[in-house]
């Protein structure tokens, strides 16, 4: 039986500028069940970020539904829009930028225990900040330090123990592990991974590391520019790559060999279409070696090409093709 | 300083970049942090040197040390040299350094925001560096700026827009454009496509590797991904607490890998091809820099630690002419590190 956490039906977050509308996110849909993790990749500035701040409604998305357990989200207000808000959690690329630098790690994770109103004496609080702590491996020594006195990986250790002081169901990862090195990148990929198994979270994994997003995700969903061009399972999505914009991603990832065969890289030409009133059409068809006709005449809709593998693309899908 | 000045002041007329035995420490208040520990690189004309290490290992202080830009206080540089073109850097006047910083070298940040300004549009920023460097009126500038931003795959309609309107890795290809515009001698990346997709990072990369051809530019670059080093780079340094630990061409790191803490690195990358196999990250952190061990900094974490290592400080002993190592296991000849040596057909 499928056990949905997560519902995004149709969402859409327009910015105004002074050119006009821009379609940061453009009716994103998609389903996600709980204890599975969804890898979103895409283009820089294609909405990503955008996507996950909407569905936390860190930002107003301008329509659309979000259903987490059973509730759209976007019709919340009050205690009842807390409650729900502690339930999602965010971990972002910076630990610098994104923890408080006047606050000890004590403070910082206090905050988020405090935030479910379940341990309330000092003593309480402080021995659920302990064990949270050694959950995410921090040594008990640095519960007084400030941010700076730590590292990156530490400090980004903070930032996952403070959303796990929230008991969320579902933590939204925006690029957590961009700014480590490779070897401190996986302890905290083992991390992740462990915590959900052990607390059966959900996540949503957003990064441009191909690698990454292949070994943590179930799922992956690749967008551009504001819309979503292919998703499918992981492993399916590797190795039967179909729409134009995911086979040059594939193809660019830089492979961390030296002297061996090289591989043909798909490069992108043409000019990179504006988010600003893009009109129906591809988003995609300027830089697409494939476009035809039909590219400029209509944005194509999402179509299954195999099982639970959908692409928007005029090449596919479509009867007679 | 004329031209001809400059050329005779050149102990190595092939090096654009000689770092000499530097040192770099934050001193603080009751502890002093040892970020960069008496190490010397060279850098030719034309040449990509890729800068790899732990978070923390004083990447970012090498390069800012370079510029003469480290904070003082609570930095010091205790010793060494930083010679560009033949001139050292380091004793520079004010007035010196920036005119070397605005024509012969230039930086990308890591952190995007420390070089834009939040009330200039970006097409104003990327034209403004544009002025600086050529003669030329504001409504070229403004044109010049405007392909600077498709170059890097950003509609140039966007010029018009401010820092806050753009996603983080759209202010960060703004950055390499600013630093791109300028043409320098000598360009000094720190991490700068962590932000970007890898068919823009790839259009990036493109871009440097052309400047690179046309104007024979140097280029420090510091990054995590071994991929872009691999892809771009001619030479690797490897940093582990503060110090150069291996370093050599792209071939003797990566096929001949001789550090215990280079293989780590290797060893914790996941693999693109095999995506349940299980990530062996390096066991434990780095040292503390206030309080670095006497003998091997990485002694506390090596596989192959023997008394010897903690004990003793290393020395840099020579592989071959280009490839250099700090470990002592190698004092026993018959020590093998367990990543394989690749050899391809
Ligand atoms: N506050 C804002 N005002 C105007 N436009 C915005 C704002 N925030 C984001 N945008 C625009 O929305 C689009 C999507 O931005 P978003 O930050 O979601 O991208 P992203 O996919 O996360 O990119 P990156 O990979 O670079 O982080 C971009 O075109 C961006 O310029
Ligand atoms: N202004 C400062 N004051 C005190 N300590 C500092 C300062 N700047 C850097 N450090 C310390 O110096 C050491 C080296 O830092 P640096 O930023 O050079 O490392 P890095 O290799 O660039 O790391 P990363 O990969 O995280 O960018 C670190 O321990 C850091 O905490
Ligand atoms: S010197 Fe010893 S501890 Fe250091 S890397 Fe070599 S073998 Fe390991
Ligand atoms: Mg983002
Ligand atoms: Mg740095």
């Amino acid at each position: 039986m499928s056990d949905t956490i997560l519902e995004v039906r149709n969402l859409k977050k327009y910015f105004k500028t002074s050119r006009g509308m821009l379609h940061a996110v453009d009716d994103i849909s998609f389903t996600l069940e709980r204890g599975k993790t969804l890898g979103i990749v895409g283009e820089s500035g294609c909405g990503k970020s955008t996507t996950g701040r909407c569905i936390l409604r860190l930002i107003e998305p301008t329509s659309g539904e979000v259903i987490f357990d059973g509730e759209d989200v976007l019709q919340l207000s009050g205690h009842s829009l807390r409650e729900r808000r502690a339930d999602m959690q965010i971990i972002f690329q910076d630990p610098f930028s994104s923890l408080n630098p006047r606050k000890t790690v004590m403070q910082t994770i206090a905050e988020g225990v405090e935030m479910r109103g379940k341990y309330r004496t000092k003593a309480e609080i402080e021995g659920r900040v302990l064990e949270l702590m050694e959950t995410v491996g921090l040594a008990e020594r640095l519960i007084n330090s400030y941010p700076h006195e730590l590292d990156g990986g530490r400090r980004q250790r903070i930032g996952v123990a403070r959303a796990l002081a929230v008991e969320p169901k579902l933590i939204i990862c925006d690029e957590p592990v961009s700014a480590l090195d490779v070897s401190i990148q996986a302890q905290i990929l083992n991390l992740l991974k462990e915590l959900q198994r052990k607390l059966g979270l959900t996540y949503i994994f957003i990064t441009h590391d191909l690698a990454v997003v292949n070994h943590i995700s179930d799922e992956i969903m690749v967008m551009y520019l504001g819309q979503t061009v292919e998703k499918a399972p992981s492993e399916e999505l590797f190795k039967n790559p179909t729409h134009p914009y995911t086979k040059a991603l594939l193809s660019a990832i830089p492979i961390p060999k030296v002297g061996g065969p090289k591989r043909e890289r798909i490069l992108l030409k043409g000019e990179v279409s504006s988010p600003i009133e893009p009109g129906d059409v591809c988003r995609f068809a300027k830089r697409c070696s494939y476009a035809c006709e039909a590219c400029q005449k209509g944005c194509p809709a999402l179509k299954e090409t195999a099982p639970g593998h959908l692409v928007s693309c005029h090449l596919f899908g479509s009867p007679g093709k | 300083m004329n031209a001809e000045n400059r050329e005779n002041l050149r102990p190595d007329q092939e090096n654009v970049l000689e770092i000499d035995h530097l040192t770099v420490h934050y001193v603080l208040e009751d502890e002093t942090v040892e970020a960069v520990n008496d190490i010397s690189i060279q850098l030719k004309k034309g040449k990509i040197m890729g800068l790899v290490g732990e978070t923390g290992a004083g990447k970012t202080s090498t390069a800012l040390a370079v510029l003469n830009l480290i904070p003082d206080p609570p930095g010091v540089i205790r010793s060494g040299r930083v010679l560009i073109n033949g001139r050292d850097m380091l004793k520079l006047s004010k007035k010196e350094l920036e005119e070397v910083r605005g024509s012969e070298v230039s930086m990308i940040f890591q952190d995007p925001m420390t070089s834009l300004n939040p009330v200039f549009t970006v097409g104003e920023q990327i034209a403004e560096s544009i002025r600086l460097h050529e003669k030329c009126d504001q409504k070229k500038a403004m044109e010049r700026a405007e392909e600077m931003l498709s170059l890097v795959g950003i509609p140039p309609e966007r010029a018009a827009e401010y820092p806050h309107q753009f996603s983080g890795g759209m202010k960060q290809r703004v950055v390499i454009a600013i630093a791109l515009a300028c043409n320098p001698h000598l360009l000094l990346a720190d991490e700068p496509t962590t932000a970007l997709d890898v068919t823009i990072q790839a259009q990036v990369l493109d871009l440097m590797v052309n400047l690179k051809q046309k104007m024979n530019t140097s280029m420090i670059f510091i990054t995590h991904d071994l991929g872009i080093v691999a892809e771009i780079c001619d030479e690797v340094a490897v940093m582990y607490a503060g110090r150069i630990i291996e370093r050599g061409t792209l071939d003797d790191i990566f096929n001949h890998t001789r550090h215990p803490y280079t293989e780590g690195l290797f060893n914790s990358l996941p693999d693109i091809d095999n995506r349940t196999a299980e990530l062996k990250p390096i066991p434990g952190l780095m040292p503390d820099p206030t309080m670095l061990p006497k003998g091997c900094a990485f002694a506390p974490r090596c596989p192959y630690a023997r008394p010897e290592c903690i004990e003793t400080p290393q020395k840099e002993q020579a592989v071959s002419d280009t490839h250099f190592v700090m470990c002592s296991a190698y004092q026993d000849p018959s020590f093998r590190i367990q990543r394989q040596e690749v050899f391809y057909e």
